[in-house]
């Protein structure tokens, strides 16, 4: 399979996230000098779905590649694979078009003409059927990582089906009725490319650790099945404000407080975890693992605390909210990619000098990430004091002592471009003059 | 609704939230038909501002764009009131 085509196109996607961001977040700043030369509207497009193609394209060709590393996945559904990863790339690209040429149409974060939502369902179709094929006859599927890279093929396919219902003219006569199965198919949708994510990381875990038992013990299915259950049910923190059934409002509230214990969990392995950190930290790949797991217990304790509606009528429709999608996007999701792209291409072997640029480039990632968050942080609370307590109407007044604080964050992105992009550039390098993990 | 398709087209979300849902760079827009005077939209609308882009629009599109948002501020209010809030934390709205 072309896997390194699908490496080099999903890094190609984060690197056009990353370069999109720092230009709408000046945009965003200065829009009376750039409103016409780089415009908010489309540059926020544009950046959101890079990232969510970046994350989406990542996941899949990992869980493939290590896929293939456990059982070798025939060729006819090789050839369905790759017939769906050639009109998956090649719709992203005509989205891209689209962008460039000011048309839109589509929802928030899938803004595109909604038609070309056609070939990306028919390629994730493809996927289904070639990886089903492969995944129903693999003999083993014991390990929760395979479990949990179905999973996550599976509801994908669910939430983009989701996803497109206002379709329905039934839907979309009630504004209410639309918002609410927008945002469960968004919150979900999350959900299940953390099924595929989170397993890579766990398959990551057992192969440097060998201990199979890591993914094969009562603990972690049991996680599996909460978090299956956050997946389905917990999307209603979205939208605590929409006046929907209260019911909805309710469960959510209470299956989001099951997070508690995902937090509690972490904190009780801690010890475990920090000697088992200590043995691998010499490795890149390592790193990134455990950087992701740093950046996962910050964000759910402020996914936890948001959950609350209580909190919620602070932070909603603050940067808080933003501080929740792009640390957890770029904290959790992209570290693991970018720990399992790492292990795909060997980059624990290549040249002192290679290593050595991309543990910079991880080490600027890392501390610019951490300002960006608690700038993001900082900004959504004062947002939240300021229109929620204060009650300050004029947008422009509310907003002004928040512009110093989104003015560090968009000077860390470009710390976050700098570090991410020597990671890319070297990992581009590597995947060009090296074979791959198991090819 | 002719106004939801012109809202997307324009990709309004990008800088506008409804139920607090959408960018961050304009304010929400759930309850701006209630809260202030049509004219107000509407003049924000067809001109934009040193900040909001102005998109060219036409008349009916405009008012194609106002429906739509008096649509949508019938619907309910984005900001939730302190006697909504119940003591588990949760809210009870209507
Ligand atoms: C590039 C971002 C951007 C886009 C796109 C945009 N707006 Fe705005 N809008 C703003 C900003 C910023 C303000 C606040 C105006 C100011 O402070 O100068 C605003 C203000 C408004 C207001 C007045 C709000 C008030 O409180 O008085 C309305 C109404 C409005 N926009 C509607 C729309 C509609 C409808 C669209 C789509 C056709 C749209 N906007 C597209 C950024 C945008
Ligand atoms: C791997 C890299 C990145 C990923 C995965 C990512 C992801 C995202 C996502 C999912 C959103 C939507 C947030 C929401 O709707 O609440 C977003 C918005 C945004 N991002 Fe990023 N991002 C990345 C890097 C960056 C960088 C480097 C910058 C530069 C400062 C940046 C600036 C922004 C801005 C300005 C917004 C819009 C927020 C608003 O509406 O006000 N991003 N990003």
């Amino acid at each position: 399979m072309r896997y390194k085509v699908y490496l080099i196109f999903s890094l190609v996607m984060l690197q056009v996230a990353l370069l999109c961001g720092v230009l709408s977040s000046y945009s965003f700043l200065y829009p009376e000098t750039l409103k016409n030369i780089v415009p908010f509207q489309q540059l926020r497009p544009m950046h959101v779905s890079a990232a969510l193609f970046w994350i989406i394209s990542a996941a899949v060709t990992s869980l493939l590649v290590h896929s293939n590393h456990i059982a070798v996945i025939k060729t006819a559904n090789k050839r369905l694979i790759n017939t769906a990863a050639g009109i998956w790339a090649l719709t992203i690209t005509v989205i891209f078009a689209y962008y460039t040429m000011n048309k839109y149409g589509g929802r928030e974060y899938w803004e595109f003409p909604p038609w070309l939502g056609i070939p990306l369902l028919l390629s994730w179709i493809l996927l289904m059927v070639g990886y089903g094929i492969y995944w129903l006859n693999l003999k083993n599927k014991k390990p929760l990582y395979q479990i949990m890279w179905a999973t996550g093929i599976l509801f994908f396919l669910l939430t983009f089906i989701e996803q497109n219902i206002w379709h329905i003219a039934w839907i979309r006569q009630s504004y209410i009725r639309e918002v609410t199965m927008q945002w469960k198919a968004n919150g979900s949708m999350v959900g299940a490319w953390n099924q595929m994510i989170y397993g890579t990381s766990l398959y990551m875990m057992v192969k440097m650790s060998g201990d199979k038992s890591i993914a094969e013990n009562k603990k972690v299915y049991a996680f599996y099945f909460l978090s299956l259950s956050n997946l389905m049910f917990n999307w209603g923190h979205h939208i605590y404000n929409v006046p929907t059934a209260s019911w909805v409002r309710h469960i959510s509230y209470f299956i989001s407080m099951t997070e508690w214990l995902f937090l509690i969990s972490m904190i009780q392995s801690f010890k475990l975890k920090t000697s088992e950190y200590n043995k691998h930290k010499h490795l890149i790949c390592y790193k990134f693992i455990i950087a992701s797991e740093v950046w996962l217990f910050l964000n759910l304790l402020l996914a936890i605390m948001m959950s609350i509606p209580a909190i919620n009528k602070y932070t909603h429709g603050t940067h808080i909210t933003v501080a929740h999608a792009m640390g957890t996007t770029i904290g959790i999701n992209t570290m693991i990619l970018l720990g399992s792209i790492g292990y795909i291409c060997k980059i624990d072997t290549a040249s002192v000098k290679v290593k050595k640029a991309v543990t910079t480039g991880y080490n600027i990632a890392q501390v610019s990430l951490l300002i960006f968050w608690l700038c993001l942080v900082v900004a959504g609370l004062t947002k939240g004091y300021r229109s929620r307590v204060l009650q300050i109407k004029d947008f422009q007044t509310m907003m002004t002592p928040i512009y110093p604080f989104l003015k560090l964050f968009a000077v860390a992105g470009i710390g976050l471009l700098a570090g991410m992009g020597m990671i890319i550039y070297n990992y581009l390098k590597q995947l060009y003059s090296k074979r791959l993990h198991h090819e | 609704m002719k106004g939801a398709s012109i809202w997307r087209e324009k990709n309004c979300q990008s800088c506008h939230q409804l139920y607090g849902l959408g960018g961050y760079m304009g304010p929400d827009l759930t309850n701006i038909m209630s809260s202030k005077a049509e004219n107000n939209a509407r003049t924000f609308i067809k001109y934009g501002t040193g900040k909001m882009p102005n998109l060219h629009l036409n008349n009916e599109e405009v008012d194609n764009l106002v429906a739509y948002l008096s649509w949508i501020d019938k619907t309910g209010k984005s900001e939730v009131n302190d006697s909504n809030i119940h003591w588990t934390g949760s809210y009870i709205i209507k």
